[in-house]
């Protein structure tokens, strides 16, 4: 049960993007057309779950014993970085569709505070492997959604009449804003 | 050069002030900016990093193979954004436990990695020191402005200390999560328009 309210939690009490403002780079740069947030968000489910399980069997079973936890900035960004890569690589090389689906936006992955962000979260919360899993797929879930809502929004936004100073990111970043009201709504659901 | 001098210094103070003219580094931009301290801090960290990566990117450029650059930057970026972490732990308790996990993740801001590829690989490191210290400062300077809006409107005080009387009644949803994309959503707006009424090309798009 508890897991269960982790998970309700981590998609929409407290969204990763809307609630913990992490990611909102990619947020605000792909979110023009439907199709390329499907893409960002899938290439996000997917390398922040690889990624949370790398860095926490990294965390507990390296620099946990030896006491090297000042060290995660350094070790997590590689980590992610090197893995992003791989991904990237071996996608390349077996699965052609995914790789043609996902291809630009893992590069762009890397500087993806979303990624980092999860993965310190779940090393400062020192969760267990479940928890873990738990919490990474379902808050990469929560990115996903909000971000995919996000674009539909967006798309309608393009041919709506927006005062000239607002255009572009102004607008988006209130429409964000209403859209994290909306979320906020939530917060009865679980802490 | 001197003319090169003042134009770098002064860039990032108007013409590419982030996060307003270059939309780059909003997530501590919105997520920290609770009060002017908090994001006055996190402004400050932020232009350490930013100058001393510049510095060292720059001194390494003709090293640094081009193909692996981007890995070798991020590992400059995050020792010194760990350098930062533990001196802000042992001299900023309190302000280090309120940024909490925003200030590893400087190592994902995108101003940090986009000067060091955009400034600091092309030019010698002196004059891209300049640089990470105009967009640095730049950047501190918005944090605290927007830190500054949410917190006097929103809690009726500036760096802690009451601005309003007693009757005041604070708008609790600018300290809230969506009160910081409307704040800067409207601060960006703000820009835009002075931007148009004095004439400039560039207009954020």
């Amino acid at each position: 049960m508890d897991l269960f309210y982790l998970a309700i939690s981590a998609t929409f009490v407290n969204n990763i993007l809307l609630a913990q403002y992490l990611g909102n780079c990619p947020f605000l740069g792909v979110s023009k057309k439907l199709e390329t947030a499907m893409g960002m968000a899938a290439a996000i489910v997917f390398v922040t779950i690889l990624a949370s399980i790398f860095t926490w069997s990294v965390f507990t079973y390296v620099l946990q014993p030896y006491d090297l936890e000042f060290l995660k900035t350094l070790t997590f960004i590689l980590i992610i970085a090197s893995l992003v890569q791989l991904v990237e690589i071996i996608l390349k090389k077996k699965s052609k569709a995914l790789y043609n689906a996902l291809g630009v936006y893992l590069a762009l992955i890397t500087t993806n505070c979303a990624v980092m962000g999860v993965a310190l979260l779940i090393a400062k919360k020192e969760m267990a492997f479940f928890e873990m899993l738990i919490f990474s797929s379902c808050s990469a879930v929560g990115y996903g959604l909000a971000l995919i809502l996000f674009a539909g929004i967006r798309v309608r936004l393009q041919i709506s009449a927006v005062p000239q100073s607002m255009q572009g990111t102004a607008i988006a970043l209130v429409t964000a804003g209403i859209m994290a009201l909306a979320f906020m709504g939530f917060q009865g659901m679980a802490s | 050069m001197a003319q090169k001098f003042t134009a770098t210094l002064t860039a990032g103070l108007w013409k590419r002030i982030p996060p307003f003219r270059l939309v780059l580094g909003l997530c501590p931009s919105l997520a920290v900016t609770m009060s002017a301290e908090n994001g006055m801090g996190m402004g400050l960290a932020t232009a350490f990093v930013l100058i001393l990566s510049n510095g060292a990117i720059s001194s390494l450029r003709n090293i640094i193979p081009s193909k692996v650059r981007i890995a070798s930057y991020i590992v400059i970026i995050a020792t010194l954004v760990s350098i930062v972490e533990i001196l802000m732990k042992a001299y900023f308790f309190p302000l280090s436990e309120q940024l909490g996990i925003y200030i590893p993740l400087i190592v994902v801001n995108c101003i940090v990695l986009g000067r060091a590829e955009g400034f600091a690989s092309k030019n010698p490191p002196f004059i891209s020191m300049v640089d990470g210290l105009s967009v640095g400062t730049g950047y501190a300077i918005s944090l605290t402005l927007i830190g500054s809006v949410r917190e006097i409107l929103g809690a009726g005080s500036w760096f802690g200390m009451p601005v309003f009387g007693e009757t005041f009644e604070p708008m609790a949803f600018l300290v809230s999560a969506p009160g910081a994309f409307v704040t800067i959503g409207t601060l960006l707006a703000l820009q835009n328009l002075f931007s148009r009424w004095r004439g400039e090309k560039f207009i954020q798009g």
